[in-house]
């Protein structure tokens, strides 16, 4: 603020709120409609105030089961899928990206730039480009409708790799001598000294990798077809089938609220770290 | 580019144990598909799978000569135009002025990051719901306030625009948290002094700030581009399925609609290799282009 | 004991006919318990040199031996030394009585030993009130003692010290190279210490390496090496402000500079080309009018107690110290400089080697 421009700051604040009220309008509109009846919510305009019916209509959800057109599986167990998914994405790219970083920096061997480009290039292609051969792999290694299916292929590309090879070349060389002087041999180092500092970066990629997980879409529409392994974001989307009117639009609101809580608090509780680590990243 | 680290340890096998899990993977779900991929392209296979003919490049040709891949390709290139440009419009907007206020950024800041946390899926069906075109509460407030007939069921630009406000809406906050860093690393002393020699704040924004951006923006746009290239498979599915007709169809659906469901695994494959092929591009563009960081 | 021996070590970079060779065979014999000092100006090779005898680098020529044992292919941490680095290298999420205590740790030193080392360093430094706090809740010079307090535990044969002083500001150094004198009457063990500061070394080393583009061109007591500099560089890089050096032509009592002749005191060692050496501080103004040294003055800086009057012999730059009682010079005034015999100094002009 280098004058003051009250006008302006004022101005500022109206268009930062207008922001804030339409990024969260469809949020609250859905928020909305899970707490009232499938018909209030199908005569348009839709009441805008919240309704009475918000615990029935989570627990409906929640148990499945419930009159819609299209797929009335529990979304209890839709989001127990994604959780575990999730996590495993996150952590298991997180622990193979920490070993693999390590060995890239802190050895020399033959064919290292060979595996440094080869991570490299997986960067570049995402999922959706090799979906047909992909799903050809995960077939043929009878790994359909597992969870390994729909986490393993994810845990492909290298982001955390390159992130922790970044972080790394930050770490002064004088504590890895000083260890050396101190006895530790490489793992040694890497668990006491290496790990501890990286925590941050572990934090932030958690965060990413978890909501990364938590979303996929287009890959566990292709690797399930058995409804108790419907991640929540595919369930959502099963729904919703034929015309409008015949879904039960509430149930399918409720629904939408609760696959987008986990990630929200994610975001939300680790906030600090997630834009460090995403800023930084890109770096 | 694999800079060197002037300290390193000695061991013969440990790197590559290391290097094992992370190998294996990469090379059973990334390497091996994609090789199978290129391979794919260049064949053709009957319905039933059964028998495969070597066809050379005639697959790309057929692509080349489909009114169908060309429309989509239009129809990509339509919306990532839009979904980059509206995106880093607004969020540059709200960047600009949340770095202005004095206090309560970090408030806004958590107010319009959490969108990224929903899922495109999710998203895809809030918006469908909010316009869809009997019940939608946005689609009642445009016909019965401003007379719009609005139904993206059967008008392929409605369908267009709601799928560019979905996709826009979820990118908003990741666009948004880099503005606000970048200009946030400008130093305070450029903007002093440019108001002590008399630029007002539109100008300083315009003439200072705007171009020391550049690389960000630069950053974003790639970003953004990609992200309406393939990031979005989930909001179409679950607003528009590609239509009505094909009017939503990007390349990436096509890719999943004619190897899944039309079961054309040539085609697809094709298909496949062609959005490799502006992947890499785009990255190596970004690579090169920020490694040189774009200054004035 | 914890003698060191350091024989034809030679260190290269690369291979074969791109080899960058940049120790040249250094040697020296270090007894047990002597503070050595490497000195020298950056990119001289001391640092490299400690590295060797750390074990962080590899000996490419020649063998080092630690307590009597030839120590060349033997890991840093077989080598019973510890090193206290320029920036400290603390672990930074261990607490300082953790990062003491690693190294011991690892050797599986027990618990109750380690304890009683840590207090043992830790009171030694005045450590105790920081034990369990972080790195970076630290000043610089607190740093400095816990990397030091790392370095003691270990009860090596040998301390290793990598400019330990230079991240320090000003005051803190000086206090911090009374604590390592200290600490070197205390304990008597064998140490190495690596500055490119000329005080620093004069200060603290019972002998002095002078080290200069990988050749060490000097290796004495602080009184040697100021008193009779072996090469003109150590000449002119011991010492505050730096001895000058005039070249010119010796010919008998004369010589012969940029056309003038200097008259000397007595005969020069040899005739022919020389460089001839007087420190600041033992060139006189000359007050009686007796023929001497030709000499212009051109800037007067003013320290306080003394001055420095900067000017020139013949073309050469030439600086005198004086009282600051005594009165000024006047700018652009030519006066004669007295050039005592017992303080010149005589090099090869070719060589740089002490005549």
């Amino acid at each position: 603020m280098v004058e003051r421009r009250p006008t302006l700051g004022i101005l500022a604040h109206v268009v930062l709120l207008l922001g804030v009220l339409i990024v969260a309008f469809p949020v609250y509109v859905t928020f909305v409609a899970s707490t009232h009846t499938a018909a209030e919510v199908v005569q348009a305009p839709m009441p805008l105030t919240p309704g009475p019916h918000l615990v029935d209509n989570y627990l409906r959800a929640l148990q499945g089961g419930g009159q819609g057109a299209g797929s009335t599986a529990s979304v209890g167990r839709m989001m127990f899928v994604s959780l575990v998914s999730a996590l495993i994405i996150a952590l298991g790219k997180i622990a193979i990206s920490l070993l693999s970083a390590f060995a890239i920096v802190y050895f020399r061997f033959p064919l290292r730039n060979l595996f440094f480009w080869a991570i490299f290039v997986t960067l570049m292609l995402p999922v959706e480009v090799r979906i047909g051969p992909t799903y050809k792999v995960v077939a043929d290694l009878g790994m359909l409708n597992t969870y390994a299916g729909l986490t393993v292929p994810l845990i492909a590309s290298a982001t955390a790799t390159f992130l922790f090879r970044q972080f790394f070349l930050t770490v002064p060389d004088e504590l890895v001598e000083a260890a050396r002087i101190d006895g530790a041999g490489p793992m040694r180092f890497f668990k006491d000294v290496l790990v501890p500092l990286s925590m941050t970066s572990v934090a932030a990629l958690f965060v990413i990798q978890f909501i990364y997980g938590w979303n996929q879409y287009l890959w566990p529409l292709l690797v399930t077809t058995d409804e108790s392994m419907y991640p929540v974001v595919i369930g959502i989307k099963r729904m919703i089938a034929g015309g409008e009117a015949q879904n039960e639009w509430n149930i399918v609101m409720a629904t939408a609220m609760l696959a987008m809580l986990p990630p929200a608090l994610v975001v939300l509780l680790m906030q600090k770290w997630f834009v460090k680590g995403l800023v930084d990243a890109e770096k | 580019m694999a800079a060197e680290k002037r300290v390193v340890f000695r061991s013969a096998w440990l790197p590559w144990a290391l290097l094992a899990p992370q190998a294996a993977v990469i090379a059973a779900f990334f390497f091996w598909p994609a090789g199978q991929a290129l391979l794919q392209s260049l064949q053709q296979s009957d319905a039933f799978g059964t028998s495969v003919q070597w066809v050379g490049l005639e697959n790309f040709r057929n692509l080349w000569n489909d009114p169908g891949y060309l429309a989509s390709f239009k129809t990509t290139a339509v919306f990532s135009v839009l979904v980059a440009a509206i995106g880093i419009a607004l969020s540059l907007l709200l960047a600009a002025f949340a770095d202005r206020v004095v206090r309560g950024s970090m408030v806004y800041r958590t107010l319009l990051i959490w969108p990224y946390a929903v899922a495109p899926a999710v998203a895809g069906v809030l918006w469908f719901f909010m316009f869809s075109p009997s019940i939608g509460i946005v689609s009642y407030t445009l016909s019965t306030t401003f007379g719009l007939d609005w139904n993206p069921l059967l008008n392929g630009d409605h369908a267009m625009t709601l799928i560019v406000m979905a996709a826009v809406w979820k990118q908003i906050s990741y666009n948004f948290l880099f503005f606000l860093a970048g200009l946030q690393s400008i130093p305070k002393s450029l903007i002093e002094a440019a108001a002590i020699d008399g630029a007002r704040p539109w100008r300083r924004f315009w003439t200072i700030q705007f171009p020391l951006l550049s690389p960000t923006t630069f950053f974003l746009l790639v970003i953004n581009v990609v992200y309406a290239f393939f990031d979005t498979f989930a909001i179409i599915d679950a607003s528009t399925q590609g239509g009505p007709g094909k009017d939503t169809a990007i390349l990436v659906y096509k890719v999943y609609y004619d190897g899944f469901k039309a079961l054309d695994l040539g085609g697809s494959a094709a298909q496949s290799v062609v959005l490799m092929a502006i992947v890499v591009t785009l990255t190596v563009i970004q690579f090169r282009f920020i490694e040189k960081k774009v200054t004035y | 004991m914890g003698a060191i021996a350091i024989r034809d070590v030679v260190k290269r970079y690369g291979k074969g006919a791109k080899a960058n060779q940049v120790i040249h065979g250094v040697n020296a014999e270090i007894a047990d318990g002597e503070f050595i000092v490497i000195v020298g100006p950056s990119g001289c090779g001391k640092s490299t040199l400690l590295r060797m005898v750390a074990g962080l680098e590899e000996i490419s020529g020649g063998e080092i031996s630690i307590a009597g044992r030839v120590v060349n292919d033997v890991e840093p941490s077989e080598r019973d030394i510890a090193m206290v680095f320029q920036n400290y290298a603390l672990y930074p999420h261990m607490s300082v009585f953790d990062n003491m205590a690693y190294g011991l740790k690892i050797a599986k030193v027990p618990p109750d030993e380690i304890k009683q080392r840590v207090d043992k360093a830790a009171g030694i430094l005045q450590l105790h009130p920081y034990l369990a706090r972080r790195p970076r809740e630290l000043s610089g010079g607190q740093r400095q003692r816990v990397a030091m307090g790392r370095a003691i535990v270990r009860q090596p044969e040998v301390f290793l010290f990598d400019e330990p002083l230079s991240n320090l500001d000003a005051k803190l150094r000086a206090q911090t190279r009374l604590e390592i004198q200290k600490l070197h009457r205390e304990l008597g063990v064998t140490s190495l210490f690596v500055t490119h500061d000329q005080v620093e070394a004069m200060t603290l080393a019972q002998r002095m390496i002078v080290m200069n583009a990988g050749r060490m061109e000097q290796i004495g007591t602080p009184a040697e090496v100021y008193a009779r500099p072996a090469t003109t560089f150590v000449a002119g890089f011991i010492g505050s402000p730096p001895m000058n050096l005039v070249t010119g032509r010796a010919d008998g009592s004369r010589f012969h500079v940029d056309g003038i002749a200097l008259p000397l005191p007595g005969p020069a060692p040899r005739s022919g080309e020389l460089i001839v050496g007087l420190r600041p501080e033992h060139a006189a103004l000359q007050t009686n009018g007796a023929p001497g040294w030709p000499f212009t003055v051109e800037m007067v800086e003013m320290l306080g107690a003394e001055r420095l009057v900067h000017g020139r012999v013949g073309q050469t730059l030439f600086t005198v110290r004086m009282d600051a009682t005594l009165p000024s010079p006047a700018l652009g005034a030519a006066l004669q400089l007295q050039a005592p015999l017992a303080h010149l100094h005589w090099f090869d002009a070719t060589t740089q080697q002490r005549v």
